[in-house]
């Protein structure tokens, strides 16, 4: 088991986002997080890597265990260095060539030296097919190129799980294929993978479980072919019927 | 033949006798009052301004309250506060440092507010990637949110600065012998205020001028990460 959250809470002033959610992931899984908009899937994404500060949850994370609710920033900081997340608007870093992106967090979080972490960084990026465009800024690359690097700059720091916050929600649809591409490889590569998406085709021949989550809480969740083939419950067969098609957050 | 020239335009002569006489305190003093009050300044201005982006308790409300007086006071009232109230109190300070200390701090509170805004327009995604690479607070910081901040903040810091070149002139008034009080000297001997001033204006204008120019050169190198497809 690489992780586990019980009774995650969280409010944003009256409204209450996440109505104690559970969650299981183990090692090499894939795990597709699907719901509805508001259903507090990104908001569930954004308390496990403490951008979000949960009202409440535990958290058991490489044989420790947490509470969400009162998480110092050292351990904060000490998880973080064994996760990695892929934003939906890539978030790389501006002032950074995609070369440095990748390699930031090895040089400065992990003290590895600076030609190993660029070995490392060009070798990451020429796994996402992203190798001859090393040396170029953010503001020179395609979204589905941007993307790429910042899967690059997940995998690089060899973590024990990869977040993907909607990562092709911001992309034109001709540049979600390249994107989603190199997740089913890295998936393929056994990587634990926890992604909230909207791509019911990714979810389905891609993830080894899915999560239907809706109002808040979990609705069903067990393994994908399951949950696709034949759901539980009448909401998740409901939202499954109409292709998931509630694209905006 | 030059000689000839000032013999019959006695004025050009004053001039050009002048001309040095105004430009090495320009040099050796307006300059480097510019250059160390206005680096102290940015070291103020940037330490200031993350305090507040951090929302840090206690410190947010001093650095509120800092800002808050320098702005408020006129900077002539600030030289003289220093200068000539402080030794009531037994602190005497030499006329050059009190400038320094008081451009520093006034310029301080101004450039705190330029860099604070520019640290609140790089995108939040910015901060949490860093936070979600392993970096901590303060890495994130350095290395990825201030640099973008700082190339924002270039135009409008670069404005402070020519604008604190020309306010050393007030130094004048705590007898510290820049720029226009070399000038004020020389035209208590020879009476040619029309002329002097316009001399010293323009030499102010040839500071400002040169500083426009490293502007404009700082600002090529800083847009190095930018979209040049526009």
């Amino acid at each position: 088991m690489v992780l586990e959250v019980n009774n995650v809470r969280k409010s944003f002033g009256q409204a209450q986002v996440l109505k104690g959610v559970d969650l299981r992931v183990e090692k090499g899984d894939v795990v597709a997080i699907l719901g509805p908009s508001g259903s507090g899937k990104t908001t569930l994404l954004r308390c496990l890597n403490f951008l979000e500060r949960a009202d409440e949850g535990t958290l058991r994370f490489d044989g420790e265990e947490f509470r969400l609710g009162r998480m110092s920033k050292k351990d904060a900081a000490r998880v973080r260095k064994k996760t990695a997340f892929v934003f939906q608007g890539y978030n790389l870093f501006l002032n950074k060539t995609a070369l440095e992106n990748v390699t930031e967090g090895l040089i400065v979080a992990r003290g590895i030296p600076k030609a190993e972490a660029e070995e490392l960084g060009r070798r990451a990026l020429s796994k996402v097919g992203m190798a001859e465009h090393m040396d170029q800024y953010p503001s020179q690359l395609s979204g589905g190129q941007q993307q790429r690097v910042a899967i690059a700059r997940a995998m690089a720091v060899e973590p024990e799980i990869i977040y993907f916050d909607e990562p092709t929600s911001a992309l034109d649809p001709e540049l979600t294929g390249e994107v989603l591409a190199v997740m089913r490889r890295l998936a393929d590569e056994g990587m634990t993978m926890l992604v909230v998406t909207h791509e019911l085709g990714f979810a389905r021949t891609v993830s080894s479980q899915t999560v239907f989550m809706e109002g808040g809480v979990v609705v069903e969740s067990g393994p994908s072919k399951k949950v696709f083939e034949c759901p539980e419950e009448g909401r998740t067969r409901a939202f499954l019927q109409t292709g998931g098609l509630e694209r905006k957050e | 033949m030059l000689e000839n020239l000032f013999n019959s335009f006695p004025l050009l002569g004053i001039l050009a006798d002048s001309f040095p006489k105004i430009l090495i305190p320009g040099l050796t003093v307006t300059i480097p009052l510019t250059a160390i009050a206005f680096s102290c300044a940015m070291l103020i201005a940037v330490a200031a301004a993350i305090v507040q982006f951090a929302r840090v308790p206690v410190a947010t409300q001093l650095c509120r309250f800092y800002i808050w007086i320098f702005r408020g006071t006129p900077l002539l009232v600030q030289l003289f506060v220093v200068f000539y109230g402080l030794p009531k109190v037994g602190v005497r300070i030499e006329p050059f440092p009190a400038a320094v200390i008081v451009f520093s701090l006034n310029e301080g509170a101004y450039c705190a507010e330029t860099v604070r805004a520019a640290l609140e327009a790089v995108p939040a995604g910015q901060l949490e990637a860093g936070l979600c690479a392993g970096l901590s607070y303060l890495q994130t910081m350095r290395r990825i949110v201030l640099p973008q901040a700082m190339r924002t903040a270039f135009p409008p810091l670069s404005n402070s600065l020519i604008a604190m070149v020309k306010d050393t002139s007030l130094a004048a008034n705590i007898t510290v012998v820049e720029m226009f009080r070399a000038t004020e000297q020389i035209n208590a001997r020879v009476y040619e205020p029309l002329a002097l001033y316009i001399e010293v204006g323009l030499i102010y204008l040839l500071f400002s001028t040169v500083l426009t120019w490293l502007q404009r050169v700082g600002e090529r190198k800083l847009s190095a990460y930018e979209s040049r497809e526009g």
